[in-house]
């Protein structure tokens, strides 16, 4: 079985691998890297479990192969707090009780960054919208879509503090 | 972390685990990897019912990278022991043998026929693909009155029926007599679908073989670690005490996880077999057929009535579906609900008996309410149709019969004795929230002006029954388990504590609260407490996490304990400061002398001093430590009102939500916020149940809502913000006034929509309506009322 060398930078640090064709993201990410905090929830893209970034946009890496982040720049849940201390978005879940079992939890923290990033001043229906690719079965999803009305302003301030920050 | 609160019972506590979930570190099943590990992938059938000529495994055991591919014949000589069911509910019952792989015959689509090995998970799924099957497909039978006729297809054909039991109440009162003398009789049939759980984390295992010691230590996404231990070794033969069960982070369970499956017995045998670290992940088409479905009940209520609306008996009988075999407590999931049928009303006479009978479809067991969303269901919508038929309004007709408010045990119709309860207050709050008055007005004026979109307003009054216990009545009702819990509470020599617990949690946050019991008993900060559970090798015996008992029952186990530790570091700070135990006085976490309060111990210093043993006093063992155990005398019995208003597109049969008002009643509270979270949960699964969920499948058995794509979990867009508020009214069960939230929203909000929807198309004459209320269903029931296609009245 042939394989394919892959280049990419994940959380911020370059990675080159040699992958099978049919390898999807999601396992090049959890099995390849480690990096396990993106979840499987589905196998047909309905849950969202698996959402990370790519160049900033929210995709679900579960649709995605590996080969076609080469060159890339993708960021998971491990690259979301920085220095040790949560994002404000993630703060802003722990304040608010967005999670439970928290196995929906890096999904939609990844898909409310996406969406944050482009939307800084959402309105309550424009998140709900803008979630409804990712399932939650514990919280009923009032207390995300809080969480992520909580952020928002709080990380307009964090986004001007570190413009620039490639991914951020 | 900061935390603001000063007295941790109580306080809207944030969650200990949430920095762990929230970056990515949350270790789940599939997060873990083992040196020299190996995949197992399932063969599925995919017939409902056939029987199996032929099982080949060679073309998938040439594969590259498989290392063992095995039929269930292969595989017979593993078992000590079929799959459990600890319920039969019945002496006369029914009981097929449910063995992990099946031999002769398949008897669901997703029945399991033979099982491959490989060494990546892709290799794996490649290599069950390849095991070729011969099926004799036989005709299936998947409704359960059909299930019952004479010369339907057996699922079991040694049973000789498809008929399992039928398990009665026994009755209170004269049940015929009042039925026959009623001046108002309502009598309603309701359907009760099929749901799949669908918690997000799908089913895995993970079994490592010790190979020195002949131990096995088993990850799984379960709520059961310590029953999967003891009920695992039956069935594999492995010394129970060779057997170390792991739940590590688990993904949310809602029921489907408080089982034992196949595929742990498999992984178990396969790495005793191969003596290597043995995976298996469930996909999530694979969960919608191997793992449980809840509900598929057919309840036939009745209620007796005068003619102003004062309810007078209840009878319920139901046909309950359970699938192809017994799963963990599949015969007794409609018994959870035997005793709730009457809900929290007077009435003279009661009856309930239930009749469960196989199909060729999968196995039923515990989903989120069990039992209880049934019997609220029937209730309160026949309640509902109660007070159509005398003209009333529902909430008067509700109101005139709750049971009067009481704080001692109290009897219900159905013969049990609730705990404490308070029906009318959490009614008159969740009117006064829903702006109740308004809403009617509302209501008329839409119905005067013959507006197509119709408002309807639903009530639903709920009382459950969890924690169940005590130990002996689960015996008497042939529950093969107990009902207490257990936890134990070691203060170290630095001060620091920790903490075991015989439950499980899987987003219920008992880190938290558990810490927030133990820091306000022991005055020891909320984060120098470590809650260790889930694990049979560090946390006591106990059982698990399932039907909101872990509170109810492990909690206050937990209190106990700690009580323990503060009554035996009492007896040493009385020997240290050299003066009686009633001289003491003891605050957050420190002792001091009455009338001297400068000579105090505090626990951390009580706890080295304990450790070093040097000046015990007589009779005193090293060490501040003490286990407890809880089994209650009796259930909890949470109960509340909630109130949902729709508006009815009466063209295309839309349910729109105007408001969904909640106000619950479980007792004390100890975090307000996760009791909240839990509501707001039980109540998005319950209008998921009422509006949107249903496994269909057609006459030969095939699941058709076969995945995510046309199975309809709700999203964030269809599910709206629900207004919560709770009463208190403490449990008189245990010491510390809790009952179960868990589940609550979930027993309560189908019927509060349903009885919205069905208020809005009443005056359509709409009387026939079952869920869930999908647009279709709405538009087929105005069709069929008014001969119309829609639209106004
Ligand atoms: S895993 Fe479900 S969408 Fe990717
Ligand atoms: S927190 Fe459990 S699925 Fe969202």
């Amino acid at each position: 079985m042939g394989t394919r060398r892959v280049s990419l930078r994940v959380n911020g640090v370059p990675q080159e691998a040699e992958v099978e064709p049919r390898t999807l993201l999601v396992y090049f990410l959890r099995e390849g890297l480690g990096l396990t905090g993106t979840k499987v929830g589905c196998d047909t893209s309905s849950c969202g479990s698996c959402t990370v970034l790519m160049d900033g946009e929210s995709v679900k890496s579960c649709t995605l192969l590996a080969v076609q982040a080469d060159g890339r720049e993708v960021t998971t849940i491990e690259g979301v707090a920085e220095g040790g201390e949560l994002h404000p978005l993630q703060r802003a879940f722990q304040e608010n009780h967005g999670l439970q079992c928290g196995f929906c939890t890096p999904g939609m923290v990844m898909a409310a960054l996406g969406y944050l990033q482009k939307n800084p001043t959402p309105s309550e229906e424009s998140v709900r919208l803008a979630l409804e690719g990712n399932l939650c079965r514990c919280t009923g999803y009032t207390n995300i879509v809080r969480s992520i009305l909580a952020a928002a302003p709080a990380m307009n301030g964090h986004a001007a503090a570190e413009a620039g920050v490639p991914g951020g | 972390m900061v935390q603001a609160v000063q007295r941790y019972v109580g306080g809207r506590v944030l969650r200990k685990e949430d920095s762990r979930l929230l970056t990515g570190r949350g270790r789940y099943v599939d997060d873990l990897a083992l040196a020299g590990m190996v995949w197992m992938a399932v063969v599925r059938s995919p017939y409902a019912h056939a029987r199996i000529k032929a099982v080949d495994v060679a073309p998938a055991r040439d594969m590259p990278g498989v290392v063992a591919a095995l039929s269930g014949d292969d595989l017979a000589s593993e078992w000590a022991g079929p799959l459990p069911c600890v319920w039969p509910v019945t002496e006369d019952i029914k009981m097929p043998q449910h063995w992990p792989v099946a031999k002769d015959k398949v008897r669901y689509m997703g029945d399991a026929v033979a099982v491959v090995v490989a060494t990546s998970r892709a290799l794996a799924c490649d290599a069950a693909e390849a095991v070729q099957v011969e099926y004799e497909p036989l005709p299936a039978v998947t409704d359960v009155e059909a299930a019952m006729a004479e010369d339907a297809p057996l699922v079991h054909e040694d049973l000789g029926t498809n008929k399992s039991f039928t398990w009665s109440h026994g009755g209170v009162g004269d049940v015929e007599g009042t039925f026959a003398k009623a001046p108002v009789v309502v009598k309603e049939r309701y359907w009760h679908p099929r749901l799949i759980p669908n918690a997000m984390e799908p089913r895995g295992v993970l079994v490592q073989p010790g190979l020195s010691q002949g131990d096995f230590t088993m990850w799984s996404a379960t709520q059961i670690p310590h029953v999967a231990k003891v009920t695992l070794a039956m069935v594999t033969g492995i010394s129970e005490a060779k057997l170390r069960v792991v739940a590590p982070e688990v993904g949310g369970g809602f029921g489907s996880k408080l089982d034992i499956y196949a595929e742990e017995a498999l992984c178990l045998a396969l790495a005793r077999r191969l003596q290597r670290p043995v995976k298996w992940i469930e996909e999530r088409s694979e969960n919608y057929l191997a793992t449980i479905h809840g509900r598929g009940v057919l309840q036939d209520m009745e209620l007796a009535a005068t003619e102003d609306g004062k309810l007078l008996a209840i009878r319920a009988k139901l046909i309950a579906d359970m699938g192809a075999y017994f799963q963990l407590i599949t015969p007794g999931i409609p018994m959870l609900g035997a005793w709730l049928y009457g809900g929290c009303y007077k009435a003279d006479a009661y009856w309930f008996e239930y009749t469960g009978v196989f199909t060729n479809q999968t196995p039923t067991d515990a989903y989120r309410g069990a039992g209880r969303p049934e019997a609220t269901y029937a209730i309160e919508r026949a309640m509902d149709a109660l007070a159509r038929r005398v003209g009333k309004d529902p909430a008067e007709v509700r109101r005139m019969n709750f049971i009067p408010p009481f704080s001692e045990p109290t009897a219900l119709v159905t013969g049990l004795q609730a705990d404490s309860g308070d029906y009318e207050a959490t009614l008159d709050r969740a009117l006064e929230l829903a702006g109740y008055d308004e809403l009617r007005k509302e209501q008329k004026a839409r119905l005067d002006r013959k507006d197509a979109k119709l408002l309807g307003i639903g009530i639903s009054t709920y009382i459950e029954n969890c924690g169940w216990a005590p130990s002996s009545l689960l015996g008497a009702i042939r529950y093969a388990g107990g009902g207490w819990d257990s936890a134990s509470v070691r203060v170290l020599p630095t001060g620091k504590v920790e903490v075991f617990t015989g439950t499980s949690p899987h987003g219920q946050g008992h880190e938290t609260t558990w810490s927030q019991i133990v820091a306000d008993g022991l005055g020891i900060p909320f984060d120098d407490i470590e809650v260790f559970h889930g694990d049979t090798a560090v946390s006591p015996l106990g059982f698990d996490t399932y039907g909101s008992r872990s509170l109810a029952v492990g909690g206050v186990a937990l209190k106990m304990a700690t009580d323990k530790v503060v009554d035996k570091a009492r007896k040493l700070a009385a020997h240290e400061l050299e003066v009686a135990e009633v001289d003491l006085d003891y605050e957050s976490g420190r002792f001091s002398v009455k009338g001297a309060p400068k000579q105090a111990r505090s626990i951390p210093e009580l706890a080295f001093t304990a450790w070093q043993a040097h000046n015990l006093p007589p009779g005193l063992d090293p060490n501040l430590e003490a286990s407890a155990t809880f089994d209650p005398p009796n259930f909890t019995f949470p109960s509340g009102a909630h109130i949902c208003a729709v508006e009815v597109d009466t063209e295309t049969g839309k349910v729109d939500f105007l408001k969904y008002v909640a106000v619950d009643d479980c007792g004390t509270v100890i975090n307000p916020m996760i009791v909240d979270g839990q509501v707001q949960g039980g109540i998005a699964q319950g209008i998921a149940e009422a509006m949107y969920e249903e496994a269909i499948y057609d006459e030969n058995g095939i699941l058709l809502t076969s995945s995510m794509m046309n199975y309809l979990v709700p999203s964030a867009v269809e599910i709206p913000v629900a207004t919560l508020d709770r009463t208190v009214t403490p449990s008189s069960t245990n010491s510390m006034g809790v009952k179960g939230i868990g589940e609550a929203g979930t027993i309560a909000a189908p019927p509060a929509v349903l009885n919205a929807v069905a208020d809005a198309l009443s005056p359509l004459g709409v009387t026939d309506l079952q869920m869930p209320v999908s647009p279709q269903r709405v538009w087929h029931a105005i069709k069929n009322a008014t001969g119309r296609n829609g639209g106004p009245a």
